[in-house]
Protein backbone atom coordinates (compact mmCIF):
# COMPACT_ATOMS: atom_id res chain seq x y z
CA UNK A 1 0.00 0.00 0.00
CA UNK A 2 1.26 3.45 -0.86
CA UNK A 3 2.16 5.76 2.01
CA UNK A 4 -0.32 8.52 2.84
CA UNK A 5 2.21 11.16 1.86
CA UNK A 6 5.42 10.59 0.00
CA UNK A 7 7.75 13.47 -0.77
CA UNK A 8 10.76 12.86 -2.98
CA UNK A 9 13.51 15.24 -4.08
CA UNK A 10 11.34 18.22 -3.30
CA UNK A 11 12.90 21.58 -4.08
CA UNK A 12 11.09 24.88 -3.55
CA UNK A 13 11.85 28.39 -4.71
CA UNK A 14 10.80 31.93 -3.83
CA UNK A 15 11.81 33.79 -6.96
CA UNK A 16 15.47 32.91 -7.45
CA UNK A 17 15.99 31.80 -3.87
CA UNK A 18 16.01 28.08 -3.30
CA UNK A 19 14.58 27.15 0.08
CA UNK A 20 14.18 23.38 -0.02
CA UNK A 21 17.10 21.35 -1.38
CA UNK A 22 15.99 17.86 -2.24
CA UNK A 23 13.66 16.91 0.58
CA UNK A 24 12.50 13.30 0.83
CA UNK A 25 10.29 11.76 3.46
CA UNK A 26 7.23 9.58 3.87
CA UNK A 27 4.29 9.73 6.21
CA UNK A 28 2.21 6.71 7.16
CA UNK A 29 -1.50 6.79 7.79
CA UNK A 30 -2.68 7.54 11.29
CA UNK A 31 0.25 9.06 13.11
CA UNK A 32 1.48 12.48 14.10
CA UNK A 33 4.80 13.55 12.63
CA UNK A 34 6.67 16.71 13.42
CA UNK A 35 9.23 18.72 11.52
CA UNK A 36 11.69 20.56 13.72
CA UNK A 37 14.14 23.19 12.68
CA UNK A 38 15.40 26.69 13.31
CA UNK A 39 13.92 29.83 11.79
CA UNK A 40 14.48 29.84 8.06
CA UNK A 41 15.20 26.11 7.83
CA UNK A 42 12.25 25.67 5.47
CA UNK A 43 9.58 24.22 7.75
CA UNK A 44 6.75 26.47 6.61
CA UNK A 45 7.93 26.17 3.03
CA UNK A 46 7.73 22.37 3.27
CA UNK A 47 4.04 22.59 4.15
CA UNK A 48 3.41 25.23 1.50
CA UNK A 49 5.23 23.12 -1.10
CA UNK A 50 3.07 20.09 -0.33
CA UNK A 51 -0.01 22.25 -1.00
CA UNK A 52 1.37 23.76 -4.17
CA UNK A 53 1.59 27.29 -2.76
CA UNK A 54 5.19 27.82 -3.91
CA UNK A 55 7.09 26.93 -7.06
CA UNK A 56 8.53 23.44 -6.69
CA UNK A 57 10.28 20.63 -8.50
CA UNK A 58 10.27 17.02 -7.40
CA UNK A 59 7.50 14.66 -6.45
CA UNK A 60 4.66 14.77 -3.92
CA UNK A 61 2.26 11.83 -3.87
CA UNK A 62 -0.83 11.44 -1.72
CA UNK A 63 -1.85 7.78 -1.45
CA UNK A 64 -0.01 7.18 -4.70
CA UNK A 65 -1.54 10.11 -6.63
CA UNK A 66 1.00 12.60 -7.96
CA UNK A 67 0.03 16.14 -6.95
CA UNK A 68 3.26 18.09 -7.53
CA UNK A 69 2.63 21.01 -9.84
CA UNK A 70 -1.15 20.89 -9.36
CA UNK A 71 -3.19 23.85 -8.15
CA UNK A 72 -3.68 24.24 -4.39
CA UNK A 73 -7.45 23.92 -4.68
CA UNK A 74 -7.00 20.58 -6.48
CA UNK A 75 -4.43 19.24 -4.01
CA UNK A 76 -6.58 19.93 -0.94
CA UNK A 77 -9.35 17.86 -2.52
CA UNK A 78 -7.17 14.80 -1.88
CA UNK A 79 -8.00 15.19 1.80
CA UNK A 80 -5.28 17.62 2.85
CA UNK A 81 -6.22 20.34 5.35
CA UNK A 82 -3.60 23.02 5.82
CA UNK A 83 -3.78 25.19 8.95
CA UNK A 84 -1.63 28.03 7.71
CA UNK A 85 0.83 30.27 9.44
CA UNK A 86 -1.12 33.33 10.60
CA UNK A 87 -4.32 31.24 10.80
CA UNK A 88 -5.82 32.36 7.48
CA UNK A 89 -9.00 33.70 9.06
CA UNK A 90 -11.70 35.18 6.81
CA UNK A 91 -11.89 38.21 9.06
CA UNK A 92 -15.11 39.76 7.79
CA UNK A 93 -17.12 36.54 7.80
CA UNK A 94 -18.80 35.08 10.86
CA UNK A 95 -17.18 32.30 12.84
CA UNK A 96 -19.77 29.87 11.57
CA UNK A 97 -19.28 30.92 7.94
CA UNK A 98 -15.54 30.38 8.39
CA UNK A 99 -16.26 26.85 9.54
CA UNK A 100 -18.76 26.20 6.76
CA UNK A 101 -16.16 27.23 4.21
CA UNK A 102 -14.03 24.36 5.47
CA UNK A 103 -16.73 22.02 4.17
CA UNK A 104 -16.91 23.80 0.80
CA UNK A 105 -15.81 20.76 -1.21
CA UNK A 106 -18.22 18.40 0.50
CA UNK A 107 -21.69 17.51 -0.74
CA UNK A 108 -23.06 15.67 2.30
CA UNK A 109 -25.12 18.24 4.21
CA UNK A 110 -25.89 15.83 7.04
CA UNK A 111 -22.23 14.99 7.55
CA UNK A 112 -21.33 18.68 7.50
CA UNK A 113 -23.91 19.48 10.18
CA UNK A 114 -22.60 16.59 12.26
CA UNK A 115 -19.00 17.81 11.92
CA UNK A 116 -20.01 21.35 12.83
CA UNK A 117 -21.47 19.99 16.05
CA UNK A 118 -18.27 18.06 16.67
CA UNK A 119 -16.07 21.13 16.15
CA UNK A 120 -18.25 23.00 18.64
CA UNK A 121 -17.71 20.11 21.08
CA UNK A 122 -13.95 20.33 20.71
CA UNK A 123 -14.01 24.13 20.89
CA UNK A 124 -17.01 25.36 22.92
CA UNK A 125 -15.67 28.92 22.65
CA UNK A 126 -16.36 28.88 18.93
CA UNK A 127 -19.97 27.94 19.57
CA UNK A 128 -20.39 30.92 21.88
CA UNK A 129 -18.98 33.15 19.17
CA UNK A 130 -20.55 31.50 16.13
CA UNK A 131 -22.30 34.65 14.88
CA UNK A 132 -19.41 36.99 15.66
CA UNK A 133 -17.18 38.44 12.96
CA UNK A 134 -14.13 36.18 12.93
CA UNK A 135 -11.72 39.11 12.81
CA UNK A 136 -12.82 40.13 16.29
CA UNK A 137 -11.84 36.79 17.85
CA UNK A 138 -8.72 36.61 20.01
CA UNK A 139 -5.55 35.01 18.65
CA UNK A 140 -6.21 31.78 20.50
CA UNK A 141 -9.80 31.62 19.29
CA UNK A 142 -8.68 32.24 15.73
CA UNK A 143 -6.21 29.37 16.03
CA UNK A 144 -9.04 27.14 17.23
CA UNK A 145 -11.10 28.41 14.32
CA UNK A 146 -8.34 27.50 11.88
CA UNK A 147 -8.13 23.97 13.31
CA UNK A 148 -11.92 23.74 13.29
CA UNK A 149 -12.08 24.89 9.67
CA UNK A 150 -9.54 22.23 8.76
CA UNK A 151 -11.58 19.57 10.57
CA UNK A 152 -14.67 20.57 8.60
CA UNK A 153 -12.92 19.24 5.50
CA UNK A 154 -12.98 15.79 7.12
CA UNK A 155 -9.34 15.49 6.08
CA UNK A 156 -7.07 12.48 6.02
CA UNK A 157 -4.02 14.60 6.70
CA UNK A 158 -3.76 17.88 8.58
CA UNK A 159 -0.75 20.12 8.02
CA UNK A 160 -0.33 22.40 11.03
CA UNK A 161 1.97 25.38 10.78
CA UNK A 162 3.08 26.66 14.20
CA UNK A 163 -0.21 26.02 16.00
CA UNK A 164 1.30 27.38 19.23
CA UNK A 165 2.35 30.69 17.71
CA UNK A 166 1.20 33.64 19.79
CA UNK A 167 -0.79 31.54 22.27
CA UNK A 168 -0.53 31.68 26.05
CA UNK A 169 1.12 28.53 27.48
CA UNK A 170 -2.08 27.15 29.02
CA UNK A 171 -3.97 27.66 25.74
CA UNK A 172 -1.18 25.96 23.82
CA UNK A 173 -1.35 22.97 26.11
CA UNK A 174 -5.10 22.78 25.73
CA UNK A 175 -4.84 23.03 21.95
CA UNK A 176 -2.25 20.24 21.73
CA UNK A 177 -4.37 18.02 23.93
CA UNK A 178 -7.31 18.56 21.59
CA UNK A 179 -5.10 17.86 18.56
CA UNK A 180 -4.06 14.59 20.19
CA UNK A 181 -7.70 13.68 20.76
CA UNK A 182 -8.62 14.53 17.20
CA UNK A 183 -5.80 12.31 15.96
CA UNK A 184 -7.03 9.38 18.06
CA UNK A 185 -10.77 9.79 17.71
CA UNK A 186 -11.01 10.99 14.11
CA UNK A 187 -8.02 9.02 12.76
CA UNK A 188 -6.63 12.17 11.19
CA UNK A 189 -2.93 11.99 10.41
CA UNK A 190 -0.99 15.14 11.21
CA UNK A 191 2.20 16.82 10.11
CA UNK A 192 3.09 19.48 12.65
CA UNK A 193 5.67 22.21 12.22
CA UNK A 194 6.69 23.76 15.53
CA UNK A 195 9.20 26.12 17.06
CA UNK A 196 8.34 24.69 20.44
CA UNK A 197 10.23 21.42 20.03
CA UNK A 198 9.42 19.82 23.37
CA UNK A 199 5.72 20.37 22.79
CA UNK A 200 5.91 18.89 19.30
CA UNK A 201 7.97 15.89 20.36
CA UNK A 202 5.50 15.27 23.15
CA UNK A 203 2.61 14.77 20.75
CA UNK A 204 4.40 13.22 17.75
CA UNK A 205 5.42 9.64 17.06
CA UNK A 206 7.98 10.55 14.41
CA UNK A 207 10.20 13.55 13.90
CA UNK A 208 12.31 15.03 11.15
CA UNK A 209 14.99 17.62 11.70
CA UNK A 210 15.35 20.21 8.98
CA UNK A 211 18.43 22.40 8.46
CA UNK A 212 18.79 24.87 5.57
CA UNK A 213 16.35 23.02 3.36
CA UNK A 214 17.61 19.50 3.99
CA UNK A 215 16.58 16.74 6.35
CA UNK A 216 19.56 16.04 8.57
CA UNK A 217 18.03 13.58 11.00
CA UNK A 218 14.92 11.50 11.44
CA UNK A 219 13.58 8.88 13.78
CA UNK A 220 10.96 8.29 16.41
CA UNK A 221 10.13 11.31 18.50
CA UNK A 222 11.71 9.59 21.48
CA UNK A 223 15.04 8.99 19.72
CA UNK A 224 15.18 12.52 18.40
CA UNK A 225 14.27 13.96 21.79
CA UNK A 226 17.12 12.06 23.43
CA UNK A 227 19.70 13.08 20.85
CA UNK A 228 22.38 15.19 22.47
CA UNK A 229 22.68 17.80 19.69
CA UNK A 230 18.92 18.19 19.28
CA UNK A 231 18.52 18.63 23.00
CA UNK A 232 21.13 21.36 23.10
CA UNK A 233 19.98 23.18 19.98
CA UNK A 234 16.20 22.91 20.22
CA UNK A 235 15.17 21.82 23.67
CA UNK A 236 17.58 24.00 25.63
CA UNK A 237 18.98 21.59 28.18
CA UNK B 1 -44.73 69.56 -1.71
CA UNK B 2 -45.91 67.88 -4.91
CA UNK B 3 -42.77 68.98 -6.71
CA UNK B 4 -40.64 67.71 -3.85
CA UNK B 5 -42.26 64.27 -3.91
CA UNK B 6 -42.10 64.06 -7.69
CA UNK B 7 -38.42 64.90 -7.70
CA UNK B 8 -37.78 62.59 -4.77
CA UNK B 9 -39.28 59.57 -6.54
CA UNK B 10 -37.65 60.42 -9.85
CA UNK B 11 -34.35 60.63 -7.96
CA UNK B 12 -35.03 57.29 -6.32
CA UNK B 13 -35.58 55.69 -9.74
CA UNK B 14 -32.28 57.01 -11.04
CA UNK B 15 -30.78 56.02 -7.72
CA UNK B 16 -31.78 52.41 -8.34
CA UNK B 17 -29.87 52.49 -11.61
CA UNK B 18 -26.83 54.04 -9.94
CA UNK B 19 -27.13 51.45 -7.18
CA UNK B 20 -26.87 48.64 -9.74
CA UNK B 21 -23.79 50.19 -11.31
CA UNK B 22 -22.27 50.85 -7.89
CA UNK B 23 -22.84 47.25 -6.88
CA UNK B 24 -21.28 45.96 -10.12
CA UNK B 25 -18.25 48.19 -9.58
CA UNK B 26 -17.89 47.20 -5.92
CA UNK B 27 -18.10 43.48 -6.67
CA UNK B 28 -15.09 43.66 -8.94
CA UNK B 29 -13.33 46.14 -6.67
CA UNK B 30 -13.62 43.85 -3.68
CA UNK B 31 -12.08 40.94 -5.53
CA UNK B 32 -9.34 42.82 -7.36
CA UNK B 33 -8.86 46.22 -5.66
CA UNK B 34 -9.49 47.97 -8.95
CA UNK B 35 -12.33 50.01 -10.39
CA UNK B 36 -13.57 48.56 -13.64
CA UNK B 37 -13.80 51.64 -15.83
CA UNK B 38 -15.41 49.55 -18.58
CA UNK B 39 -18.43 48.63 -16.42
CA UNK B 40 -20.62 51.32 -17.96
CA UNK B 41 -19.65 50.51 -21.55
CA UNK B 42 -20.25 46.82 -20.93
CA UNK B 43 -23.73 47.72 -19.69
CA UNK B 44 -24.30 49.91 -22.75
CA UNK B 45 -23.25 47.07 -25.05
CA UNK B 46 -25.63 44.72 -23.21
CA UNK B 47 -28.42 47.20 -23.75
CA UNK B 48 -27.76 47.14 -27.49
CA UNK B 49 -28.02 43.36 -27.37
CA UNK B 50 -31.42 43.74 -25.68
CA UNK B 51 -32.36 46.30 -28.35
CA UNK B 52 -31.45 43.82 -31.10
CA UNK B 53 -33.43 41.03 -29.46
CA UNK B 54 -36.49 43.23 -28.97
CA UNK B 55 -36.25 44.50 -32.54
CA UNK B 56 -36.12 40.87 -33.69
CA UNK B 57 -39.52 40.40 -32.06
CA UNK B 58 -38.68 38.84 -28.70
CA UNK B 59 -41.14 39.76 -25.92
CA UNK B 60 -39.58 42.40 -23.64
CA UNK B 61 -39.06 40.29 -20.51
CA UNK B 62 -37.63 37.36 -22.46
CA UNK B 63 -35.19 39.75 -24.10
CA UNK B 64 -34.44 41.19 -20.64
CA UNK B 65 -33.58 37.78 -19.16
CA UNK B 66 -31.68 36.64 -22.27
CA UNK B 67 -29.62 39.83 -22.17
CA UNK B 68 -28.74 39.23 -18.52
CA UNK B 69 -27.64 35.70 -19.37
CA UNK B 70 -25.61 36.76 -22.41
CA UNK B 71 -24.00 39.54 -20.36
CA UNK B 72 -23.15 37.07 -17.61
CA UNK B 73 -21.42 34.74 -20.05
CA UNK B 74 -19.74 37.71 -21.73
CA UNK B 75 -18.45 38.98 -18.37
CA UNK B 76 -17.03 35.57 -17.52
CA UNK B 77 -15.32 35.33 -20.92
CA UNK B 78 -13.86 38.84 -20.65
CA UNK B 79 -12.32 37.95 -17.30
CA UNK B 80 -10.98 34.60 -18.48
CA UNK B 81 -9.58 35.80 -21.79
CA UNK B 82 -8.70 39.48 -21.45
CA UNK B 83 -8.35 40.39 -17.78
CA UNK B 84 -6.80 37.21 -16.45
CA UNK B 85 -3.42 37.51 -18.19
CA UNK B 86 -2.78 40.86 -16.48
CA UNK B 87 -4.31 40.02 -13.10
CA UNK B 88 -1.90 40.80 -10.29
CA UNK B 89 0.81 42.14 -12.59
CA UNK B 90 0.57 45.85 -11.83
CA UNK B 91 -2.09 48.46 -11.21
CA UNK B 92 -1.18 50.26 -14.41
CA UNK B 93 -1.53 47.12 -16.56
CA UNK B 94 -4.97 46.35 -15.21
CA UNK B 95 -6.26 49.90 -15.44
CA UNK B 96 -5.03 50.18 -19.03
CA UNK B 97 -6.86 46.97 -19.90
CA UNK B 98 -10.04 48.40 -18.33
CA UNK B 99 -9.72 51.60 -20.32
CA UNK B 100 -8.97 49.55 -23.42
CA UNK B 101 -12.18 47.60 -22.86
CA UNK B 102 -14.05 50.88 -22.44
CA UNK B 103 -12.94 52.26 -25.81
CA UNK B 104 -13.36 48.91 -27.55
CA UNK B 105 -16.97 48.50 -26.42
CA UNK B 106 -17.77 52.11 -27.18
CA UNK B 107 -16.38 51.92 -30.71
CA UNK B 108 -17.74 48.44 -31.33
CA UNK B 109 -21.27 49.59 -30.44
CA UNK B 110 -20.92 52.58 -32.76
CA UNK B 111 -19.60 50.37 -35.53
CA UNK B 112 -22.34 47.73 -35.23
CA UNK B 113 -25.36 49.89 -34.39
CA UNK B 114 -24.05 53.38 -35.46
CA UNK B 115 -23.99 56.46 -33.26
CA UNK B 116 -27.51 57.76 -33.86
CA UNK B 117 -29.81 57.99 -30.87
CA UNK B 118 -32.38 55.19 -30.72
CA UNK B 119 -35.53 54.93 -28.65
CA UNK B 120 -35.58 51.97 -26.27
CA UNK B 121 -38.92 50.57 -25.09
CA UNK B 122 -40.08 50.59 -21.50
CA UNK B 123 -42.01 47.50 -20.40
CA UNK B 124 -44.20 49.64 -18.17
CA UNK B 125 -47.38 51.44 -19.28
CA UNK B 126 -47.39 55.20 -19.86
CA UNK B 127 -50.36 55.94 -17.57
CA UNK B 128 -49.46 56.53 -13.94
CA UNK B 129 -50.60 53.79 -11.55
CA UNK B 130 -53.70 54.57 -9.51
CA UNK B 131 -53.79 57.93 -11.25
CA UNK B 132 -51.18 59.32 -8.84
CA UNK B 133 -49.29 62.42 -9.84
CA UNK B 134 -46.09 61.82 -7.93
CA UNK B 135 -44.37 58.99 -9.72
CA UNK B 136 -44.33 57.78 -13.32
CA UNK B 137 -44.94 54.11 -13.92
CA UNK B 138 -41.56 53.59 -15.52
CA UNK B 139 -39.86 55.14 -12.48
CA UNK B 140 -41.87 52.91 -10.18
CA UNK B 141 -40.97 49.90 -12.32
CA UNK B 142 -37.29 50.85 -12.22
CA UNK B 143 -37.36 51.03 -8.44
CA UNK B 144 -39.17 47.69 -8.20
CA UNK B 145 -36.88 45.88 -10.66
CA UNK B 146 -33.70 47.21 -9.08
CA UNK B 147 -34.92 46.26 -5.61
CA UNK B 148 -35.70 42.73 -6.80
CA UNK B 149 -32.32 42.36 -8.53
CA UNK B 150 -30.41 43.76 -5.57
CA UNK B 151 -32.39 41.56 -3.19
CA UNK B 152 -31.59 38.46 -5.24
CA UNK B 153 -27.91 39.34 -5.34
CA UNK B 154 -27.91 39.91 -1.59
CA UNK B 155 -29.57 36.56 -0.94
CA UNK B 156 -27.14 34.83 -3.28
CA UNK B 157 -24.14 36.16 -1.38
CA UNK B 158 -25.70 35.73 2.04
CA UNK B 159 -27.33 32.33 1.83
CA UNK B 160 -25.69 30.14 -0.82
CA UNK B 161 -22.41 28.20 -0.49
CA UNK B 162 -21.25 29.60 -3.83
CA UNK B 163 -21.91 33.15 -2.67
CA UNK B 164 -20.00 32.45 0.53
CA UNK B 165 -17.11 31.03 -1.49
CA UNK B 166 -17.05 34.16 -3.66
CA UNK B 167 -16.86 36.38 -0.58
CA UNK B 168 -14.12 34.20 0.86
CA UNK B 169 -12.13 34.31 -2.38
CA UNK B 170 -12.33 38.10 -2.43
CA UNK B 171 -11.27 38.45 1.22
CA UNK B 172 -8.48 35.96 1.52
CA UNK B 173 -7.58 34.15 -1.72
CA UNK B 174 -4.86 31.97 -0.14
CA UNK B 175 -7.13 30.69 2.59
CA UNK B 176 -9.94 30.18 0.10
CA UNK B 177 -7.69 27.98 -2.04
CA UNK B 178 -6.79 25.95 1.03
CA UNK B 179 -10.43 24.98 1.54
CA UNK B 180 -10.73 24.06 -2.13
CA UNK B 181 -12.34 27.21 -3.58
CA UNK B 182 -11.32 27.75 -7.20
CA UNK B 183 -10.44 31.39 -6.75
CA UNK B 184 -9.83 32.12 -10.44
CA UNK B 185 -13.32 30.98 -11.33
CA UNK B 186 -14.82 32.99 -8.48
CA UNK B 187 -13.28 36.11 -10.03
CA UNK B 188 -14.76 35.16 -13.38
CA UNK B 189 -18.17 34.58 -11.79
CA UNK B 190 -17.86 38.02 -10.17
CA UNK B 191 -17.27 39.58 -13.57
CA UNK B 192 -20.23 37.68 -14.95
CA UNK B 193 -22.54 38.83 -12.16
CA UNK B 194 -21.30 42.41 -12.43
CA UNK B 195 -21.93 42.39 -16.18
CA UNK B 196 -25.45 41.02 -15.69
CA UNK B 197 -26.28 43.61 -13.00
CA UNK B 198 -24.85 46.34 -15.22
CA UNK B 199 -27.05 45.11 -18.06
CA UNK B 200 -30.13 45.60 -15.87
CA UNK B 201 -29.05 49.18 -15.19
CA UNK B 202 -28.52 49.80 -18.91
CA UNK B 203 -31.89 48.40 -19.96
CA UNK B 204 -33.71 50.39 -17.27
CA UNK B 205 -32.05 53.71 -18.01
CA UNK B 206 -32.18 53.45 -21.80
CA UNK B 207 -35.90 54.41 -22.08
CA UNK B 208 -35.12 57.60 -20.13
CA UNK B 209 -31.85 58.75 -21.69
CA UNK B 210 -32.26 56.99 -25.10
CA UNK B 211 -29.92 54.40 -26.50
CA UNK B 212 -26.57 55.58 -27.85
CA UNK B 213 -22.98 54.44 -27.34
CA UNK B 214 -22.17 57.20 -24.83
CA UNK B 215 -25.28 56.83 -22.69
CA UNK B 216 -23.55 55.07 -19.78
CA UNK B 217 -20.57 57.37 -19.34
CA UNK B 218 -22.31 59.73 -16.94
CA UNK B 219 -24.17 56.78 -15.37
CA UNK B 220 -20.84 55.19 -14.50
CA UNK B 221 -19.72 58.43 -12.88
CA UNK B 222 -22.87 58.53 -10.73
CA UNK B 223 -22.32 54.84 -9.94
CA UNK B 224 -18.77 55.58 -8.80
CA UNK B 225 -20.07 58.44 -6.68
CA UNK B 226 -22.66 56.14 -5.10
CA UNK B 227 -20.11 53.43 -4.41
CA UNK B 228 -17.72 55.91 -2.82
CA UNK B 229 -20.42 57.65 -0.79
CA UNK B 230 -21.77 54.39 0.64
CA UNK B 231 -18.36 52.81 1.00
CA UNK B 232 -16.53 50.98 -1.73
CA UNK B 233 -15.66 48.18 0.69
CA UNK B 234 -19.30 47.48 1.54
CA UNK B 235 -21.71 46.27 -1.18
CA UNK B 236 -24.82 47.12 0.87
CA UNK B 237 -23.38 50.57 1.57
CA UNK B 238 -22.63 51.08 -2.12
CA UNK B 239 -26.24 50.27 -3.00
CA UNK B 240 -27.52 52.75 -0.40
CA UNK B 241 -25.02 55.27 -1.73
CA UNK B 242 -26.37 54.78 -5.24
CA UNK B 243 -29.92 55.55 -4.13
CA UNK B 244 -28.71 58.57 -2.16
CA UNK B 245 -26.79 59.99 -5.10
CA UNK B 246 -29.91 59.69 -7.25
CA UNK B 247 -32.01 61.64 -4.78
CA UNK B 248 -29.33 64.23 -3.92
CA UNK B 249 -28.58 64.91 -7.56
CA UNK B 250 -32.24 65.41 -8.43
CA UNK B 251 -32.93 67.62 -5.40
CA UNK B 252 -29.96 69.86 -6.06
CA UNK B 253 -30.86 70.02 -9.76
CA UNK B 254 -34.38 71.12 -8.83
CA UNK B 255 -33.84 73.49 -5.93
CA UNK B 256 -30.46 75.07 -6.56
CA UNK B 257 -31.23 77.46 -9.40
CA UNK B 258 -27.81 77.89 -11.00
CA UNK B 259 -27.19 74.13 -11.21
CA UNK B 260 -30.41 73.06 -12.90
CA UNK B 261 -30.22 70.26 -15.41
CA UNK B 262 -26.98 71.34 -17.03
CA UNK B 263 -24.67 71.13 -14.04
CA UNK B 264 -26.19 68.00 -12.49
CA UNK B 265 -23.28 65.79 -13.43
CA UNK B 266 -20.86 68.02 -11.58
CA UNK B 267 -22.83 67.21 -8.43
CA UNK B 268 -21.51 63.67 -8.75
CA UNK B 269 -17.96 64.92 -9.18
CA UNK B 270 -18.23 67.27 -6.19
CA UNK B 271 -19.63 64.39 -4.17
CA UNK B 272 -16.73 62.12 -5.17
CA UNK B 273 -14.18 64.74 -4.17
CA UNK B 274 -15.98 65.58 -0.95
CA UNK B 275 -16.14 61.94 0.10
CA UNK B 276 -12.49 61.35 -0.75
CA UNK B 277 -11.44 64.41 1.24
CA UNK B 278 -13.66 64.11 4.30
CA UNK B 279 -14.50 60.45 4.62
CA UNK B 280 -12.46 58.28 2.26
CA UNK B 281 -13.98 55.04 3.54
CA UNK B 282 -17.51 56.23 2.73
CA UNK B 283 -20.51 56.28 5.06
CA UNK B 284 -20.66 52.53 5.69
CA UNK B 285 -17.27 51.35 4.51
CA UNK B 286 -14.52 50.17 6.79
CA UNK B 287 -11.05 51.58 6.85
CA UNK B 288 -8.58 49.33 5.07
CA UNK B 289 -5.09 49.44 6.47
CA UNK B 290 -2.40 48.13 4.20
CA UNK B 291 1.17 47.29 4.91
CA UNK B 292 3.38 48.64 2.13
Amino acid sequence: MAALLEVANLEAFYGQTQVLRGLSFTLDEGGITTILGANGAGKTTTLRAICGMVRTTGSVTISGAQVAGKATETIVRHGIAHVPEGRGTFVRLSTEDNLRLGAYTRGDAAGVAEDLGRVFEYFPRLKERRAQQAGTLSGGEQQMLAVGRALMMRPRLMLLDEPSFGLAPNLTEELFEILGNINKERKVSMLVVEQNASLALGIAAHAYLLETGRIVMHGTAKEIGQDESVRKAYLGY
Amino acid sequence: MDLFLQQFFAGLAFGGIYACIALAVVMIYQATDHLNFAQGEMAMFSTYIAFTLISAGFPYWWAFLATMLISFVGGVLIERIIVRPVEGTSVLNEVIVFIGLLTIFNSLAGWIWDFTIKPFPSPFPKEPVFGNKFIGTHDLGVIAVTLVVLGLVFMFFRFTPLGLAMRAAAQNPDSARLVGVRVGWMLALGWGLAAAIGAVAGMLVAPIVFLEPNMMISMLLYGFAGALLGGITNPVGAVMGGFMVGVIENMIGTYVPFIGHELKLSVALVLIIAVLVFRPSGLWGHVVVKRV
